[in-house]
This record gives C-alpha cells, structure tokens and sequence, in this order.
C-alpha cells in the first residue's frame, strides 16, 4: 500500500516537475519574443527598448479614460504583461493631454518624443503605427459613398484624405477614395474602428511592418525639405554576387572567358 | 455552396454592371452567378433612407432578406448607395424588433398610464383604442384626436391614414415629421408657383457649371448626389465652381472653390445681397423680357412671431414655461427692433429700438411695384450684409467681402449656368418661407430657374416627404394633389371621389405637428397615434412634450419596428412591419415615384400601418362620427348621417365599408396570375402563413382584394390632368421610378419650361415658361407696407418675387447663453437611430452624438476633446463628448450637436420656435452655454 | 488566537490586492498599478527592486521615478525583514499556503520525507535572472515571474495566467514540499538577502521552550528554527519570512517578534 501511494506521487511529482518546466519553456519561447504586430500606447520606445525598459505596471493602462489600453496576459500571444491595444475593440483616441504617457514610470513611455518645442503636447507626434487601406474590401474602391475612416479620423484630410475619381461606369458619379498619407498618420486607429466592412478594410499596423524605406543616396530634388531623411548619407563600398573577389583575385583566376 | 462568398459578390456584382450597360459576360461568369443565386429571389425596391431616392435590387431567401445590391439601372444611383443604403438588409432584424401590441397594464392587467408595458392581442389593442378615441372624440370633438404622420409613410399608407382621419373622423389633426423637414419649402413654393415641389431634376448637376449649397451638407446628408457634384467638378475642374454656403465648416467644403461662413439666419441677407447687387450694380443682367412676362412682385406683413406658443395658451397661462423660457417665449408677443435688422427692417417702417408688435398674419401677401422691391433692396449693400453675416470672427471682413464679391459674380456671370441646393439650413428657420422664396428671387431676376442646369432646386431629407406627406396630402391643411382643407371646392371634390356626404370634411386645418404636441400639453388632444416617426425624439423642447404624454390624460399610441423614445412615452405600442415586408410606394426630391412588392413576411405579428389603420376604421360607424360636431372655434360640422342614408350608407355602417372596402376597392382582385402579384405575399390582401389572430380575435386572412393597389390609383386619380400625373400603378413594377407628371407615359425633366413639360405648354402654347400653379394666384395691389387697392389681379402663369428682410431669429446668444447651437445629422446615422444604431458596423462607426466645438472655444472653456461637456440652454440640458477635430469644423461662438442619439437627447436644448408661415421648427439655431460636465 | 498573525497576513495580502485591484476597477487613487510598480496617494512611487535590477542589467534607462521607488521598497525590507515581503504581501502565498495546508491534510509530507531540493536553488535562479537579463536585453524573470502572472492577473486581467496559479499549486503539492517559496523563487532569495540584518525579528526563548516541535512542523523554512529547544536568540537567517506561525502556535510563550537583540546574542555565543 505504502509503495502503491509512493508510486502515484512521484508519478505525480514528474509530472508537476513537467508542467513546470513547460510553463518555464512556454513562457519564454512564446512570449518572452517580441511580437512584431502589436500596437504600444503613444509615445512608447522602439519596441526591443520598450520591452526592456517596461516595467509591466499598468499605470498606463489605469490612466487611460476610453479603457483602450491592456496588459498582455499569458495567451494574449504578446510579451506578457506588456501595455497595448487592439483598434477595432477600442482604438486611441489621441486625448489631448495624451495621460497614459506622463504616469510612466521608467520612461518606457517617452514624454519628450511627443511634446512641442514650447513643451506642450502635440498629438500629431504621436506615432503608433500607419494604417493601411485593404483597397479590395475597402467598398469606397467599389464606389460606395462611405468615407467613414476619413470622417473619424482625428487628423481628417491631413492623415487621410480624399481621392476623387470619375466613376467611367456609371458616367456621373465619383469615387471618394480614402488615401493615408503615412507620414501625418498616428496610428490611433479610429478609422479602423469606424470601418463599415465586417473586418475592416482599413487596419493598423506597426510602422516595422507597415513601411518601406527609401535609400539614403538619393534626395528628391523637388522637396527642399527632403535633405533632412538622409542626414546619416554616408558612401559604402558596394558589393554583388559578381564581386566577391578583389579586382586582382578575379584578374588572375584560372577561369576561361 | 462551392463558391466563396467574396467570388460570389464579385461575380453578382459583374452581372449586375454588365447587364447595366448592356454588355454581355463571359459565360462562365455568367453561370457562375445564377448558380450562386439560385434559391435567392432578386427584385427591385427603394432605398429605405433619405430623400435622393436610390434604387436598390433585394435578394430574399427563405422568408428574410439576405442582401441588396445597388440597382444598376436606378438612374438616380446607378448601382452605387451610401452606407446607410448598404446596410438596408440589414434594418429589419435588429433583436429587439417589437413583435406584440404592448400596453401599459396594472397589476390586475387592466390599462394603467402609470403601469408597465405587457404583450396584448392586437383585439385588445384595437379595443383601447377604439374606447379612447370615442372618449376624445366625446370629449373634445375632432380635434381631440391627433395623429403623428411621416415622410417615411409608404403612398399606400398615407393616403389610408389621411383618408380616414379626414373623411371618417372628420379631423384635420394631422401632420407629418415632413414638417420639421421641408414645409418651408412647400410654402415657398406654393407661395412662388401656386405648385409644390421642384421645378428642376438631378440631371441639372451634369448640366449645370455652379453648384452652391445653402444651408446643406450634401457630402453627408445625399452623399449619392454628392459623388454627382464631385463627379461633374472633376469633369471641367477649372469651368465648374462649388460653393458651400454655412454657418459652419463640413464635407462639402471639401470640394467647395469658395466657402461662405455666415452668421446663423444671415441667409436672408445674403440673398438680398445678391438682388441687390443685381438690381444696383448690375441691372443689365435682369432678363427684362422674363421678368416683365412671368413675374410679379410681392411684400407681405413682418411682424408675424416665431411660430412660438403665446400668451393666451393655456400651458403658458398655468405656468407650465420656466421664467428663463418665458425670456424666449415673450418674443412672440413683442420684441424691440435690434440694431442688427434696424436697417433691413427700415423700408418696412421701422428703426432701432421700436417694439414691434407681433401679429399672426398666415400667408397674407399683395402685390408691388418693381420700384419698391428695389427700394426694398436699398439696404443690401456689400458692407452691410459683410458686417451682419460674417459667421467666424478669426476671418477678416475684407476677405468675407471678396467672398461675397465672388458670389454674386458667379449667379450674375452671364453664360453660367447655376443650381442653388439647399436643405435643412434653409428650411428650419424661423423665416424659412421667406428665405427659400428668396433663392427663386435671384435666380428669377437672372432667367436661370426651370432651365436645364439652372435653377433652386429643394433637396428632401425624407424619402418619401414629396411622395407621401406633400402629393398625398398628409399635413392638417392639406387635401391630395395641392388641393386645401380650407378650400370648399376642393372639399368637394375630395367628397365626391370618396364617396362620402357633401360637407363631412373639415374646412379648419391649423393642428400642425407642433400644434398637436401643445394641445395634448394643453389638455384639448385626448388621443394621439404616433404612425412611422418618432416625435417624442425628434421634436424641439422635447421635456415638454413628454411631460404632456405622461402626465396629462391623453392616450398616446406608437405604431413603430423598434422600441424608440416615442414608444417608450406612450401607453400603447403596436408592432409595425417595416419598409419591404410591405406593399409600398415612395417619391424622392426630383418627384420621382418608385414602387416596390412586399419582399419577406413581417418579424412576429407585426403588421402595416396600412392595415392598423384598416383595422381601426372597422370600429367606427356612420353614427359614431358623422353627427354635427362642434370645432374649438366654434365652427360646426354639419350633421350628414342624413346624406349618407341618401347615398345607401346605415348608421352602423362601419367606415371600414366606405372608406377602405368600397366597390372600387373591390374591383382591385387579388389575381396570383397577374405579373405583378405572381410570387409574392400581400398580408394584408391574403393574410399570410403567419395566421395572425387579428383585430376580431380570429385569424386574419386578407381583405380580398388588392388593397395597396386601390389605395395608389385612388389617390393617383387626384393628380391625373392637374399637372400632378402618376403612371399606373402596373408600370411602376416594371419601371426605375419616374418623374411627374408623367403625360402621354412620358415623364418630366424641367416643370414650367414649355419646352420640356406638356402643361406649361398647355398652359402658354406661345410662350418659353409657365408658372401653371393655382394657389395665390390672385393679388391685392399694395406698397411694402401695407395693401393700398383691395382688388384682387389675377396672375395667372405667373411666379413671384418677394421683399422679404432680414430679421434676428427670437433666440440669439447673450451674455448668460452664449453660444449658437446647431443641429443635424451625420451621414452613419438616420434621423433618430432607431434602425441605423441597431445595425452593428454602422453604430462601431459613429456610437454616440459628439458636440464639435471650435478649439478655442474649448480652450475658453477649460475643456479638451473627449471630455463630457454640458450643453444648457433656457430649456434643458444635456451631456456630450467634445470633439474639436471632427467632420465639422464650427466657427467660434458655435456648436453642433446632431440629434441621432437617444443618449444625448439635444432635442430638449433646441427651441421650438417654428417659421410662422410654414410651421417648421428652427433646429438650427438656439442659443446655449457649454461647460464641463 | 493560535491565528492571530494569519488573520493579519491574510487581511494584508488581500487587502493590497484589494486596493491594486480597486484602483482598476474604480479607480481608487490608493495604490495604483501592481507589485512590479506602483504609486501610492498619487505621489509616492515604489518599485521591485530585482525587477529593476534585471532592468538596468537589460540595458534599460529608467526613469527617476522608479529608481526612487525601488530604493523605498529595498529600505522598507531591509528594516522590517526582507521576506516578510513574502509573508505579507505576495500573493503567491496564498497558493502555496493552501497547498501547504492540503498537502498536511493528506499527509503527503509523511511519505515524502527525503528533501529533494536544496534550498540554495532559488539564489542560483536569482543569479541567472540577472545573468539572463544582461544577456538577452530584456529583465528575463519579469517574462516568466508567477508572482507578476498571478498578481498583474489580478488586477488587469488573468488570460491564461490562471495556469500558473495551477501549476504552482500542484506543484507544492505533490513534487515538493514549499517547493516554490522555499527552494525556486529568485524574487523570495533576493529579499532573503536584502533582509539579512532586518531589525525585527523572531525570538526563541530556551527556558520557556518544552521542545514540542510545534514551531517546527508549521514553519516554511524549518532551517531558521534551528535553535528551538537548544539557545535563546534571535531567528536571524535571512529566510525566515516573518510570518509568525512559530509565534502563535507555541502552546509556551517560548517565541515572540523583537528587536534584533545583537548584543545579547553576542553574549550568549561568548557563552
């Protein structure tokens, strides 16, 4: 009886030692990582400072008056305990005083990057992600007078305007075609809450997933203010598949023409 | 299925475009959508919303509605809806839609106003009705009995209700939510053409070079017509000009070459202006030819109130108006001339400081010389219409001059073609008459109206205010196809098309929709039906009349889809079915007619108003109502049970017999082979596989007969030969709409233009115009002032201009109040929500009502955007977000707060001062203080 | 009142939780955020300081407000004893004490004598948190710590962090005795050695002592009871978590909470 009982429980002590390695493994594996589709509140690091300089507090998210913001929870398949938020469920709506930042406590929120040379908050500065118009699903492309994105944006006709274009089919109406302007967009996501498709047609995405990036060797030269992208221009050696060798190597090999 | 619904809605979609421009689809495409649609049933109907009219195709499947699609034949829309249309399949199946007559019981189940709501039979719904309407009847004669109409009833609707309140109850009392929506622009009409409705059509956007909007956000309130004017900008950039003229920044702006901020009522003047400039500045543009042919001119009292309750009211009397609202109130008795209106006001005899004594005066005008109307005009000039009108106080006054320069440049220019939209700017207004007849003035004096591509054009908000509430007649003066309760020979004919005794109708119409909401707080309406609106959301000093519904002993009932605020006062609900699981008809702003078949069964036991009203009818007799009857006034209807006997009918012949189950209706068979029945259901005409226990008790299985049908073509017969022509009933199954009068099976682009409408040429087979309207067609001869020669001219063919001032409305911001509050819509939302807040994606769009306010004027106030504000007025208060950053941008010293939202009810801030001609609630101006809530 | 001290543990653990949890959901200006930082009255900031250990170590810069906070937090343990942290305020006692409490029921500890741990352990899994943090760029402990999970859970919103509340549990159920307070937990060793010369403390008086064991058979950390029946001195090993069990159990009034009496251990070991 007494081996039949040690038996069961050292059975049940691999299997409690199991279930603690795994929760160990399962924590750092899956979320210790840095989950590139997450939205931060504004203001917030670069996402490999924010999550080290994060202390997982929630002051943020108890500042937040619209409840957007939340601390991922084990499953949220986003770095535990980390603040973020979800658009179409409550999207940022870019409060004045912008008062998830300041409550920071460890900087992870950075309240300079979002304050004006005179020291007052600028909304516009806030940088979350870029949105991003699904132009298929999108029912403006097809000719419905929708607009809805454009009308609740906060940065109306500056993040996203209009584009107006003849409708060849019908002869006599127009498209009203919401276009991002990727530069102005904050990311806050009310266009994708107010959109009218059953999943919105228009989402938003972090700025490392959503932007390209121009080279820096090349300036517009009809956009005086264009010199400022590339302050860091510096002239790199360049190397192809073709030269992989030095000129001297490739000039002496063995090989024919 | 094997197709993915997003392959589906392309290839239905493909089909649609292609059979729309006649093109044929590569067969698989083609075989691909008839496989998908196989067990969907397509058919045409109406867009459930505003007053642009889009035609929209309908798939049903198994009893519901499953999709629509935009009808790519509809010439208004071409395929294409905004989102409230998008989402029409989806207005019916909100899950609270309201499936059971509701009454307000006690404990023992008997009915108790202060009880709560319990599900009755529709008999005994029927049953409280019938002993409360007999009661106000008893007690208050015919004008004790009210009903709430709509410009959202289908045809078939409104012409059951009028007939039976008009012919069976002998009651005028009433009127339509069209009211609050476009009754100016009907007195403008009739006042200008003797002939509602506009005179031009959609097509004038392509045809026309400037689009100017007064008082009208198009981008969002007839976003169809918008994507038109967007469309015809972009076809010739730099020839065609859009100008938005309003009290405040919004989409149409967007598109807009010049954009005109004024001061809320400033339209008056700035109209003015634009005569003036013509006449003084530039009268070699006057087509004198015209002019002298077509028109008259006209001046009429202006010392006429705000439409507002006076001093002899009994809710005044007894103290039921707070001292604060009596400071608003008090200026329908007198009130001291401003210096603002001090010299527009001049050539009317008064200056500066002089209490103007207020007189209702109706619609009384006279005839005057074109010599007065210019001296009418004197005061218009450039500085002083700047300085009254500038609306933001951040631009400068020499930049709102150049403005204006503009403007007047633009009607004047010679070649150029001009259309001037306007809606609810124009026509909630307290001199909303006046400032819609001045549009025509302008555009008169220049030969640019009734032409293609020029002319003012009135945009409807409602989608059937001209096709029900105007051509059938659903208001307290109104009989169908223009013709007056007042009149006795229109009266006379009305009884003789319906067969009933000479002398039933009442002549005395004055119970318009404000009217009823003041009577039953006045105690003289017992009995009042709420029929497809929602008054008690959508009416100005709205506390007030709620107060009146719960408190004072009258019976009000709700017919309604959804639970909305009206149903939530009342003490009856009865569940009604909603647009497509009816029979119906609308008419849109171009006077375009659409009919649609009932598409699905209605949710639960809701059904028609059409057959509510049937339905009630049947407990009324000869005897019950056609005794003498005595009127407030003292008036007497005439006892014609007599007459009836004389024409077969008994005194317990009930007015389901004469009004509704007459011979003629009868001769409407239901005929499953007909085409346009074949498929469908008719509940009312056959019952329907529902077995609705009816208004008897027993189950409801049809009248027999084709009841919609016989509603429309008797209605119909009334505007047939009198330039009012509807196409029968059949061809509106087969056909996108058309626009009357239809003659000779052709419809009417241009009214008045004898080029393009058979009865102006009718009328003047010599002449390019005729102004054929009947109405006020013959005037006293008088000065600005005053009538000199009682005799009254004919001016037949004629149209008219008015000298019509500007004048402050009664509530202006002050010291306390002050800031000016505006109301409206937005495009995501359908006047009180009730259907478009029930459609999820649309309520994600825009959930709550937000007050836009000027960034400074929320700095002023220590608020920032998100926070809730106060809006206070002398009459209530309400809680809003503030928004500094949205759609609409207003000027400081402004605000706008629409009124979709039952959360943010701002009805009980606005005003209920009313234009005193027309009758129309002024929602767009009040005056209010907002502070942190 | 053999409970007295539990009632009082167990009204303060959740009473904080109750304030942290208050502060979410009414928004109570008590004590906001969580036990990784908060602020308490709206002004006083206060912060783990391991947590913020592995932070600096993860290359982080922290603001001002967050070193101050660690500092108050590191002072006030080191005054009132390190793991009365532990005792007092985790609420992942709550857990182990229950499984502590069934596990004595069944009579689990009967069979499972033998120690399989050492006790050591969880100072090596404090150092390769700091190790881990340097490495990785990122405060490693603070991405697994059940003790955030559980009280971050909480406050803001469990997931599926009502897993390690079970894991914990059946862990100091059946695989060991104490198994995560007693032997794993870094955040438990760092206030061990942060409490090391605590001011308040346990005193064992021999005289009185009957040698019942009574102490020694509740007791989290039987080690630091090591003089029970032997000497009177103070309880000074750094694991003693200050939660009076030893106190209110003893039938003989042979321990009490005092002062650190340095002087008269000094004495008694010159003995």
């Amino acid at each position: 009886m007494n081996e039949r009982r040690k038996f069961i429980l050292s059975m049940a002590r691999g299997i409690g030692l199991a279930a603690m390695g795994a929760l160990a493994w399962s924590a750092y594996v899956g979320e210790v990582r840095s989950a590139p589709l997450i939205l931060r509140p504004p203001g917030a690091l670069p996402e490999s400072d924010f999550l080290r300089t994060c202390i997982k507090c929630g002051l943020c998210v108890l500042a937040c008056p619209y409840d957007t913001l939340r601390l991922a929870a084990p499953g949220d398949s986003n770095p535990i305990g980390t603040p973020y938020f979800v658009p179409r469920d409550i999207p940022c709506y870019m409060c004045e005083d912008i008062p998830c930042v300041p409550v920071c406590p460890t900087g992870a929120l950075n309240e300079a990057s979002l304050k004006d040379e005179t020291g007052a908050w600028e909304i516009k500065k806030i940088d979350i992600g870029v949105a991003v118009v699904d132009v298929e699903a999108c029912v403006a492309f097809w000719g419905i007078q929708c607009d809805a994105c454009y009308r609740a944006c906060p940065l109306m006709d500056e993040a996203i305007y209009l584009k107006y274009e003849k409708n060849e089919r019908t002869g006599k109406h127009a498209f009203l075609k919401p276009v991002v302007n990727t530069n102005v967009c904050t990311g806050c996501g009310l266009c994708e809450r107010a959109c009218i498709t059953e999943k919105p047609a228009i989402f938003v995405l972090p700025n490392a997933i959503a932007l390209g990036k121009v080279g820096d060797h090349y300036i517009k030269g009809w956009d005086s203010g264009d010199e400022a992208r590339v302050a860091g221009a510096k002239a790199e050696t360049t190397q192809t598949k073709i030269n992989q060798q030095s000129a001297l190597d490739a000039l002496n090999a063995d090989e024919g023409f | 299925m094997s197709m993915e619904r997003r392959d589906f809605l392309k290839s239905a979609a493909a089909a649609s475009a292609a059979s729309a421009i006649g093109m044929t689809l590569p067969v698989s495409a083609q075989a691909a959508a008839e496989e998908a649609q196989k067990d969907w049933r397509w058919d045409k109907a109406a867009c459930r919303f505003c007053g642009t009219g889009c035609g929209i195709m309908m798939a049903t499947k198994d009893g519901r509605v499953v999709a629509v699609k935009g009808d790519p034949a509809a010439p208004v829309n071409r395929g294409l809806n905004c989102i409230k249309g998008y989402f029409n399949a989806k207005i019916m199946y909100g899950a609270d839609r309201l499936t059971k007559p509701l009454l307000r019981v006690n404990a023992k189940g008997e009915f108790d106003k202060k009880g709560k709501f319990a599900e009755v039979s529709w008999e005994r719904a029927f049953d409280e009705m019938e002993k409360h309407a007999k009661r106000a009847l008893k007690e208050k004669g015919p004008e004790g009995l009210g009903i709430f109409a709509s410009g959202q009833y289908t045809i078939m609707e409104g012409y059951a209700a009028l007939k039976m309140m008009k012919a069976g109850f002998r009651s005028n009392a009433i009127d339509p939510n069209a009211r609050h929506c476009m009754a100016s622009a009907v007195v403008g009409f009739y006042q200008t053409f003797g002939i509602d409705e506009p005179s031009g059509c959609y097509d004038d956007i392509e045809l026309t070079d400037t689009i100017v909007s007064w008082g009208s956000n198009m981008a969002e309130m007839h976003p169809i017509l918008w994507s038109r004017v967007t469309d015809r900008k972009l076809s010739e950039p730099d020839r065609v000009k859009v100008i938005n003229m309003s009290t405040y920044r919004h989409r149409t702006s967007d598109l807009a070459d010049i954009e005109i901020i004024f001061s809320p009522n400033t339209d008056l003047a700035l109209w003015n202006y634009i005569a003036h400039e013509i006449v003084y500045n530039h009268p070699e543009s006057i087509d004198w030819d015209f002019v002298k042919e077509h028109i008259v001119f006209a001046s009429q009292p202006v010392n006429t109130g705000y439409g507002m309750r006076r001093d002899n009211e009994i809710s005044i009397k007894s103290g039921k108006y707070s001292a604060k609202e009596m400071e608003t109130y008090g200026k329908e008795m007198r009130k001291a001339v401003s210096a603002k209106e001090a010299p527009a006001l001049a050539p009317f005899g008064y200056k500066e400081g002089d209490m103007m004594e207020m007189k209702p005066a109706g619609l009384a005008h006279w005839e005057i010389s074109f010599e007065e109307y210019k001296k009418f005009l004197a005061p218009y000039t450039l500085d002083y219409v700047a300085k009254i009108s500038k609306g933001d106080p951040n631009e400068s006054l020499e930049s709102f001059k150049e403005k204006l320069k503009a403007l007047a440049a633009l009607y004047i220019e010679k070649e150029r073609k001009v259309v001037s939209f306007w809606t609810m700017g124009m026509n909630q207004h307290t001199r909303g008459t006046w400032v819609n007849t001045l549009s025509y003035n302008v555009h008169f004096l220049l030969n640019k109206q009734a032409k293609p591509g020029s002319g003012a054009f009135s945009l409807t908000g409602q989608p059937s205010a001209c096709g029900t509430a105007r051509e059938v007649g659903t208001f307290t003066h109104r009989l169908p196809a223009d013709m007056m309760s007042a009149n006795p020979k229109h009266r006379k004919i009305c009884e003789q098309a319906w067969k009933v005794p000479e002398g039933t109708l009442n002549p005395i119409g004055n119970q318009d929709i404000m009217k009823i909401h003041r009577d039953i707080e006045d105690g003289n309406i017992k009995f009042a039906w709420v029929n497809v609106c929602n008054p008690y959301q959508d009416s100005a000093s709205a506390t007030h009349w709620i107060n009146a519904a719960r408190e004072m002993d009258a019976f009000i009932v709700t017919s309604d889809g959804y639970p909305g605020i009206s149903a939530k006062v009342s003490d009856l609900i009865l569940p009604s079915a909603m647009i497509y699981e009816k029979w119906g008809g609308y008419g849109n702003a171009e006077r375009r007619t659409q009919l649609w078949r009932q598409q699905v069964l209605p949710v639960g036991d809701a059904m028609s108003d059409t057959w509510q009203w049937i339905e009630f009818s049947k407990r009324f007799t000869v005897a019950d109502l056609w005794g003498e009857q005595t009127l407030r006034d003292g008036t007497k209807l005439a006892d014609v049970r007599e007459a009836a006997k004389k024409m077969g009918y008994k005194d317990n012949t009930t007015m389901y017999e004469i009004i509704f189950a007459n011979e003629r209706a009868k001769s409407y068979k239901v005929d499953l082979k007909d085409p346009v029945q074949a498929g469908y259901d008719n509940s009312e005409a056959m019952g329907d596989s529902r077995k609705v226990v009816g208004s008897d008790g027993k189950v409801f299985d049809g009248y027999g007969f084709f009841v919609q049908k016989y509603l429309f073509e008797e209605y119909a017969d009334f505007g047939r030969g009198h330039a009012h022509d509807l196409a029968p009933f059949d061809v509106y199954h087969k056909v996108r709409g058309l626009k009357w009068p239809v003659v000779d099976g052709k419809e009417t682009q241009w009214r008045f233009n004898t080029k393009y409408d058979p009865y102006a040429k009718k009328a003047a087979p010599d002449s390019d115009f005729a102004f054929y309207g009947k109405l006020a067609k013959e005037l006293a001869q008088g000065d600005l002032q005053k009538v000199t020669d009682k005799t009254k001219k004919s001016l037949e063919n004629k149209a008219k201009i008015f000298a019509r001032p500007y004048m402050d409305p009664p509530e202006m911001p002050d010291a306390e109040y002050d800031t000016w509050l505006c109301t409206g819509r937005v495009l995501e939302h359908w006047h009180s929500g009730t259907m478009t807040m029930r459609v999820p994606e649309l309520y994600k769009a825009v959930p709550e009502a937000l007050c836009y306010m000027h960034p400074d004027d929320a700095k002023k106030r220590g608020v920032q955007r998100g926070d809730l504000v106060n809006v206070e007025s002398r009459r209530g208060v309400v809680k809003a977000r503030v928004e500094t950053r949205g759609r609409n941008r207003p000027p400081v010293g402004l605000v706008f707060v629409p009124w979709f939202d039952e959360k943010v009810f701002i009805n009980k801030v606005c005003l209920d001062a009313t234009c005193p001609q027309s009758k129309q609630t002024d929602y767009k101006k009040c005056a209010v203080k907002i502070y942190k809530a | 009142m053999k409970y007295r001290f539990m009632i009082l543990r167990r009204l303060t653990q959740l009473g904080l939780l109750g304030l942290y949890i208050g502060a979410n959901l009414f928004g109570w200006k008590i004590l906001q955020g969580n036990l990784s930082s908060s602020l308490l009255f709206e002004s006083i900031p206060l912060a783990d300081p391991y947590a913020i250990m592995q932070m600096t170590l993860a290359g982080a810069v922290l603001g001002f407000d967050v070193l101050l906070g660690a500092l108050i937090i590191a002072l006030f343990y080191m005054i009132i004893g390190g793991r009365a942290f532990c005792a007092w305020v985790c609420p992942v006692n709550l857990i182990t004490d229950a499984a502590n409490k069934l596990r004595r029921s069944l009579g689990i500890s009967q069979v499972q004598k033998r120690v399989y741990m050492s006790r050591s352990i969880r100072y090596w899994v404090m150092g390769l948190g700091l190790l881990l943090s340097f490495a990785m760029g990122v405060a490693a402990f603070e991405m697994i710590s059940p003790i955030s999970i559980v009280h971050r859970g909480a406050v803001f919103g469990m997931g599926l962090g009502v897993g390690a509340i079970v894991v914990i549990f059946l862990f100091d159920l059946f695989v060991h005795e104490n198994g995560w307070c007693g032997h794993l937990c870094p955040l438990g060793a760092f206030y061990s050695l942060a409490g090391r010369f605590s001011l308040i403390r346990v005193y064992h008086d021999a005289e009185a002592c009957t040698a019942c064991m009574k102490c020694k058979e509740v007791c989290p950390e039987k080690e630091v009871l090591h003089m029970v029946a032997k000497s009177s001195e103070s309880v000074v090993m750094g694991e003693c978590i200050n939660c009076g069990r030893c106190v209110e159990v003893c039938d003989d009034d042979a321990l009490h909470f005092s002062l650190r009496k340095f002087a008269m251990q000094a004495k008694e070991k010159s003995l």
